[in-house]
C-alpha cells in the first residue's frame, strides 16, 4: 500500500489566521499553545502538522468542528496559502507554483467534493459535471461524452438535464462526486461529503464510495467528524484537535493503542471487535496449529470460533501464506471488552 | 472604537450620552427663552449676512474651471453625441421620430402582443393580462406617443445604469479602495434632491432627452452597485472553492461562478434600476423632457384634473407592469426539458412572440387603427372626469371635510408649528438636533449633526432649510399617526398583513410624481396639499416596516408571552413592539428620506423652502447655487439617516437580532 514517494507530503505546516500572520509566526516563541496564540489575537488553523499521503491510500482526517481538518485539506490544494512549513504534491512545492501552474495542477490532478455540494445552481447536472472540462477548454462533444461516462459511474442516468434544486441531497452529492471525477484526478479530496445527508442515505453513499474507490484506486484525503465513518473507510486516520494532529495511524492501532487521552475518549464507546483485524493481532514469531484465519477478518467475524475453540494460538494467513499466529486470549479480551 | 465609547460612561468623571443631550437641550431652551423675551442679540438668532461665505460663487468658479479650463464640457458634449444617436435610435423605434433607422414606430398592437407574451412567459396569465392591458389602455386613452417618448428614454437609460452599476459593483467588491471611495459618495447621492441631478445634466448634456437620460442613469446607478456587491459577497464559499478546484482562471471565476450565482441579487438590482429610472424619467419633465411627465406637469399646471388622473393611471400601470415583470424574472428559475423535446417547443414562447409581432405589424399596414390611435379616435374621458371630480369635491360633506382639514391643519397646527420652528435661534436649533443625535446614537453622530447643520446655517439658506424641515417633520409625524396604527392592526392577522403589504409594495412602485395628483385634487394649491402628498408617500414605508417588524417577532416569544398570561395589549406593548422597534426605525428612517425627496417635488405646488429655490435654479445656469441648495437638503437628510440607522443597528445588536 505504501509507495516510496508520498503523493502529498507536508512538513511542519502552519496556517495562522489573523491581522498579520506572517510576522506573527516569525516572532512567535517556540511551543506556544493554541490558547496562547488565541490570546495573542490569532487563530492557529493548522498547527505544526507533518503528514504524508501515499499513492493509492485513503487517509481520513477526523476531528470535531473547528479542529482544523477542513483548513488542512484546503492547504493541500492551496485554496489556503500556508503561513509556514512546506507542502509538496508529487515532489513539487505547491507554494512556489505560479497562478498558472496552480490552475494547471488543479485542472489535471485534483478533484474535490464539498459538504454542501458546491453545485452551480444555474447549470444542469450535465453542465455542472462538465464544468471542470469546460474550464480547461475541452470541446463540447468530448466533454459531454466524458460527463455522460461519470454520470453513469455514479448512477445518475436520466437526470442529465435536471437542475440541482430538482434533486435530493444524495443525488446532489452524486453530482458533486461526478464533477470531481470528471477530469480523472489522481488526488481526490472529500470534505465531509456525507455529513449533510440523512443517516440512511449516508450509509448507502459510503458503500457507493467504497465501490468507486475499489474501481478507481485514487489517492484520497477524506474528511469527517464521524469516527465510525472514519473507521469504516480509512487506511489510516489522522485525528486532529486545535489545529494539531493528535495521532495518525491505522484504525486498529488507534483503537488498540490511543496515543493521547483525547483519542482514547473517542475510542471508548467503539466496538473494538469490529475494528481490529486478525492480521494486527498476529505475532510473527508465534506458531499456531489447526486451520488458519484470514488476516482481514475482524475479531467480530471470528467471534463464534474464538469462543468455541480451545487453541491457545491461532495461525493467521495473508494471501495464502501464514504470517504468524494470534493469541486467542488477546482476541477474546477485545471481544469481551476486557482490557485489563 | 465603538466599544471604547460605549464603555466610557461607566467611568465616574464622564457623563452619559443622555446627560450630555439633556445639557444641550437645556442650553437650547435658555437661548430660545432669551429670544422670546427679547434679550438675545440678533446675531445669535440668525447668522448675520456679513459672515456668510459665498459658497455659491466659489463653487461656480470651481465648476467653470472644471467645465471650461479642464475641458469637461468638451468631453460631455462629445459623449452627448453618442448618447443622442442612441436616443434617436430608440425614439425612432418607439414613436417614429424621423431618424436612423427610420423603421418605427412599432404598431401599438404589436407592442401589446409582445408585452403579453413576455408577461405570460415570466408569470402566467395574470402578468400577460397586465402587460397587454397596460399597452392597450395607453393606446386607447390616447397617450401612446407620450408614453413611448418616456419609454424610449427609459430603454436607453436603464440598461446604461445597469452596465455602469454592475461594473462599479464588481470593482467595489474586488478592490477595497474602490469600495471605500464609493461608499460615502453613494450615501450622499441617495440623499441628494433630484433637482441637483437635473441642472448639471442640462449644463453638461444639453436640454431635452440627453440630459434627461443622463440624470436618470446617474440616479438609478447606486442601488445597482449595492445589490451587485451584496450578491457577489453572498456567493457561498463552497461554490467559490468548487470553481477554483475546477481550475477556473480569475476571468472564468467571475463569468461562470460569481455572476451566475449572484443572479438573484443582480436581478433585484435590475428591478430597482428600472423603477428608479421610471420615477426619474417622469421627473425630468422639469428640464423639458417630453413624455408622460411633461404632459402631467402641463395638465396639473392648468388644473385639468381629469386628464392628469388618466396620465397618472398610465404611469402607475406602466410602473406596476415593469415592477411585476422584473420581479417575476427574479424568481423565474430555469426549467429543464425532457430529452427529445423538439426545438420549436423549447423556444415556443420566443416563436409565439415573434409570430404575433410580425402578424400585428402586417395587419396594421392594412388597418391603420391597429398601428396608431389617431386624434379623436381615443377614448379619453378627460372632460367628463374633470366634471366628475369637481362634482365630487363639491358634494357638501366632502367639501366640508376638506375645507375643515385645510383650515384646521393650516391655522391650528401647521402654521403655528412652522412659526415656532422659525423662532428658535439658529444655535439653539443646531444644539437640539445634536442632542437628538447624541441621545439616540452617540458622540460621533452628534458631531456629524453639529457639523452638518452648522454648514446649513453657513450656507445662508437657514430659514428655507427650516421650512423644508418643518414640512418633513409635520408630514412624517402625521404619517406615523396614521401609518403605525394601520400597521399594528394589519399585523394581527396573516391575511391582512399580506393584503396591506401588497398595497404598500404596489404604492412604492408608483413614481413619486403621481402622489401630487390626489393632493392637488383634494386640497388645491396649499400648504396642506404639500403636507398631504408627503404624508401619503411617507406612510408607505412606515406601515410596511411596522408590519414586517411585528410579524417577524419570533414565535416562541409571543408564545412565551401568551403562556405568561399577557393580554393582547400587554403582549403588544411589552413583547412585540420592543422587538420590532429596530425594524420600525428603519421604516421611520425611510419615511424621512422619502419625505425629503417629496418635499422637493412639492415645490411644484408652491412652497417657500429649498425646493422652490432649487426649482428656480433650473431655469438658469446657476450651478453653484443649485449645488449649495442640494447639499443643504442632503446634509439634513444624512444627519437623520446616520443617527436613526446607528440607533437601529445598536438596538438590534443589543437584542441579539443580528
Amino acid at each position: 500500500m505504501t509507495a516510496d514517494n508520498p503523493v502529498i507530503s507536508c512538513k511542519n505546516v502552519w496556517k495562522i489566521f489573523g491581522p498579520d500572520p506572517e510576522s506573527f509566526i516569525k516572532s512567535m516563541p517556540e511551543g506556544m499553545s493554541f490558547d496562547e496564540i488565541r490570546a495573542a489575537g490569532y487563530i492557529a488553523g493548522v498547527k505544526d502538522v507533518s503528514i504524508d499521503v501515499h499513492k493509492g491510500e485513503m487517509l481520513v482526517i477526523m476531528g470535531l468542528s473547528g479542529s482544523g481538518k477542513s483548513t488542512l485539506v484546503r492547504c493541500f490544494s492551496r485554496l489556503h496559502d500556508i503561513t509556514g512549513g512546506t507542502i509538496t504534491v508529487e515532489g513539487q512545492d505547491i507554494m512556489s507554483l505560479s497562478e498558472k501552474d496552480l490552475i494547471e495542477l488543479r485542472r489535471s490532478k485534483m478533484g474535490m467534493v464539498f459538504q454542501s455540494f458546491g453545485l452551480l445552481p444555474h447549470r444542469t447536472v450535465l453542465e455542472n459535471i462538465a464544468f471542470p472540462l469546460e474550464m480547461r477548454g475541452q470541446d463540447k462533444h468530448t466533454r459531454r461524452e466524458r460527463a455522460l461516462e461519470v454520470i453513469k459511474l455514479v448512477g445518475l442516468e436520466g437526470r442529465e438535464d435536471y437542475f440541482p434544486r430538482e434533486l435530493s441531497g444524495g443525488q446532489q452529492q452524486r453530482v458533486g462526486i461526478a464533477r470531481s471525477l470528471a477530469i480523472e484526478p489522481d488526488i481526490w479530496f472529500l470534505d465531509e461529503p456525507f455529513s449533510a445527508l440523512d443517516p440512511l442515505i449516508r450509509k448507502e453513499m459510503q458503500d457507493e464510495f467504497l465501490r468507486l474507490q475499489q474501481l478507481l484506486n485514487k489517492t484520497i484525503v477524506f474528511i469527517t467528524h464521524d469516527f465510525d465513518e472514519a473507521l469504516r473507510l480509512a487506511d489510516r486516520i489522522a485525528i486532529m484537535k486545535d489545529g494539531a494532529v493528535e495521532q495518525c495511524d491505522t484504525p486498529d492501532q488507534i483503537v488498540l493503542h490511543p496515543a493521547t487521552e483525547y483519542v482514547r475518549k473517542f475510542t471508548e464507546d467503539i466496538d473494538k471487535a469490529r475494528v481490529v483485524h486478525a492480521g494486527v493481532l498476529a505475532q510473527a514469531q508465534a506458531v499456531g496449529e489447526g486451520e488458519p484465519q484470514d488476516s482481514r477478518a475482524t475479531v467480530h467475524d471470528m467471534a463464534r470460533m474464538l469462543v468455541n475453540d480451545s487453541r491457545e494460538f491461532i495461525p493467521v494467513q495473508k494471501n495464502g501464506t501464514v504470517i504468524g499466529a494470534m493469541p486467542r486470549k488477546d482476541a477474546l479480551d477485545i471481544l469481551l471488552g476486557d482490557n485489563a | 472604537m465603538t466599544a471604547a465609547t460605549t464603555t466610557l460612561p461607566s467611568s465616574p468623571r464622564s457623563f452619559s450620552n443622555a446627560q450630555i443631550a439633556l445639557a444641550f437641550v437645556a442650553v437650547a431652551v435658555v437661548l430660545t427663552i432669551l429670544q422670546y423675551i427679547g434679550l438675545l442679540p440678533a446675531w445669535m438668532h440668525r447668522l448675520p449676512e456679513a459672515i456668510i461665505p459665498n459658497f455659491a460663487s466659489v463653487l461656480d468658479t470651481v465648476f467653470n474651471f472644471v467645465k471650461d479650463d479642464l475641458g469637461l464640457l468638451a468631453l460631455t458634449r462629445f459623449l452627448t453625441e453618442g448618447l443622442e444617436w442612441l436616443l434617436d435610435f430608440s425614439a425612432n423605434i418607439f414613436f417614429g421620430k424621423r431618424r436612423f433607422p427610420n423603421i418605427g414606430p412599432i404598431p401599438w398592437t404589436a407592442m401589446a402582443a409582445v408585452a403579453s407574451v413576455i408577461g405570460y412567459y415570466l408569470g402566467g396569465w395574470r402578468l400577460a393580462l397586465l402587460g397587454g392591458g397596460t399597452m392597450v389602455w395607453t393606446a386607447l386613452i390616447g397617450q401612446w406617443e407620450i408614453a413611448m417618448q418616456t419609454m424610449s428614454v427609459l430603454a436607453i437609460a436603464a440598461p446604461l445604469a445597469f452596465v455602469i452599476g454592475l461594473s462599479l459593483g464588481i470593482a467595489a467588491w474586488k478592490y477595497a479602495w474602490v469600495d471605500k471611495a464609493i461608499k460615502p459618495i453613494l450615501s450622499v447621492l441617495q440623499t441628494l434632491p433630484f433637482f441637483t441631478y437635473l441642472l448639471p445634466a442640462v449644463i453638461f448634456f444639453k436640454v431635452g432627452p440627453t440630459a434627461g437620460a443622463v440624470a436618470t442613469t446617474i440616479y438609478a446607478i447606486p442601488p445597482m452597485i449595492l445589490m451587485t456587491t451584496l450578491g457577489l459577497k453572498k456567493v457561498s464559499p463552497e461554490v467559490v472553492e468548487a470553481g477554483k478546484m475546477s481550475g477556473c482562471t480569475k476571468a472564468q471565476m467571475l463569468r461562470h461562478v460569481y455572476i451566475p450565482s449572484a443572479r438573484t441579487e443582480i436581478l433585484v438590482g435590475v428591478n430597482q434600476v428600472i423603477m428608479l429610472s421610471l420615477a426619474m424619467v417622469v421627473l425630468t419633465a422639469f428640464i423639458g423632457m417630453p413624455g408622460l411627465g411633461a404632459k402631467l406637469l402641463a395638465m396639473m399646471g392648468s388644473f385639468k384634473l381629469g386628464r392628469s388622473f388618466e396620465i397618472g393611471i398610465t404611469i402607475v400601470l406602466l410602473a406596476v407592469m415593469l415592477d411585476r415583470m422584473s420581479k417575476a424574472w427574479v424568481i423565474k428559475q430555469p426549467e429543464h426539458f425532457e430529452r427529445g423535446t423538439p426545438l420549436w417547443k423549447k423556444h415556443s414562447m420566443l416563436l409565439l412572440g415573434l409570430g404575433l409581432f410580425i402578424g400585428f405589424t402586417l395587419l396594421s399596414l392594412v388597418v391603420p387603427f391597429l398601428a396608431e390611435v389617431g386624434r379623436g379616435q381615443d377614448f379619453s374621458q378627460g372632460k367628463e372626469l374633470d366634471n366628475l371630480i369637481k362634482a365630487f369635491l363639491n358634494i357638501e360633506w366632502v367639501k366640508a371635510t376638506t375645507g375643515f382639514l385645510r383650515a384646521f391643519l393650516n391655522v391650528q397646527v401647521l402654521i403655528p408649528f412652522r412659526n415656532f420652528m422659525l423662532s428658535i435661534p439658529t444655535p439653539a436649533f443646531i444644539l437640539l438636533v445634536a442632542a437628538f443625535a447624541f441621545a439616540l446614537a452617540g458622540r460621533r453622530e452628534a458631531i456629524y449633526a453639529l457639523v452638518f447643520f452648522s454648514l446649513v446655517a453657513l450656507s445662508g439658506w437657514w430659514d428655507r432649510a427650516i421650512i423644508t424641515l418643518y414640512s418633513v417633520i409635520s408630514a412624517v409625524s402625521l404619517a406615523a399617526l396614521i401609518g403605525l396604527p394601520i400597521g399594528i392592526l394589519a399585523s394581527r392577522s396573516k391575511k391582512w398583513s399580506e393584503r396591506v403589504l401588497l398595497v404598500c409594495d404596489t404604492a412604492q412602485t408608483f413614481p413619486s410624481f403621481v402622489y401630487l395628483i390626489p393632493a392637488i385634487m383634494l386640497f388645491g394649491i396649499t400648504d396642506v396639499a404639500v403636507i398631504f402628498s408627503i404624508l401619503v408617500f411617507a406612510m408607505v414605508p412606515l406601515t410596511r416596516y411596522t408590519i414586517e417588524g411585528l410579524r417577524n417577532v419570533p414565535e416562541e416569544m409571543t408564545e412565551a408571552a401568551d403562556m405568561s398570561g399577557a393580554k393582547r395589549f400587554q403582549k403588544l406593548w411589552s413583547v412585540q413592539l420592543p422587538i420590532a422597534l429596530p425594524t420600525m426605525a428603519v421604516g421611520f428612517n425611510q419615511a424621512i428620506m422619502f419625505a425629503f425627496f417629496m418635499v422637493i417635488i412639492a415645490a411644484f405646488i408652491g412652497t417657500q423652502d429649498l425646493g422652490q429655490e432649487l426649482q428656480r435654479t433650473l431655469a438658469g445656469t446657476d450651478l453653484g447655487k443649485n449645488f449649495v441648495l442640494g447639499i443643504c437638503v442632503s446634509l439634513m437628510a444624512l444627519t437623520f439617516d446616520l443617527t436613526i440607522m446607528k440607533w437601529a443597528a445598536d438596538k438590534k445588536r443589543m437584542l441579539g437580532l443580528q
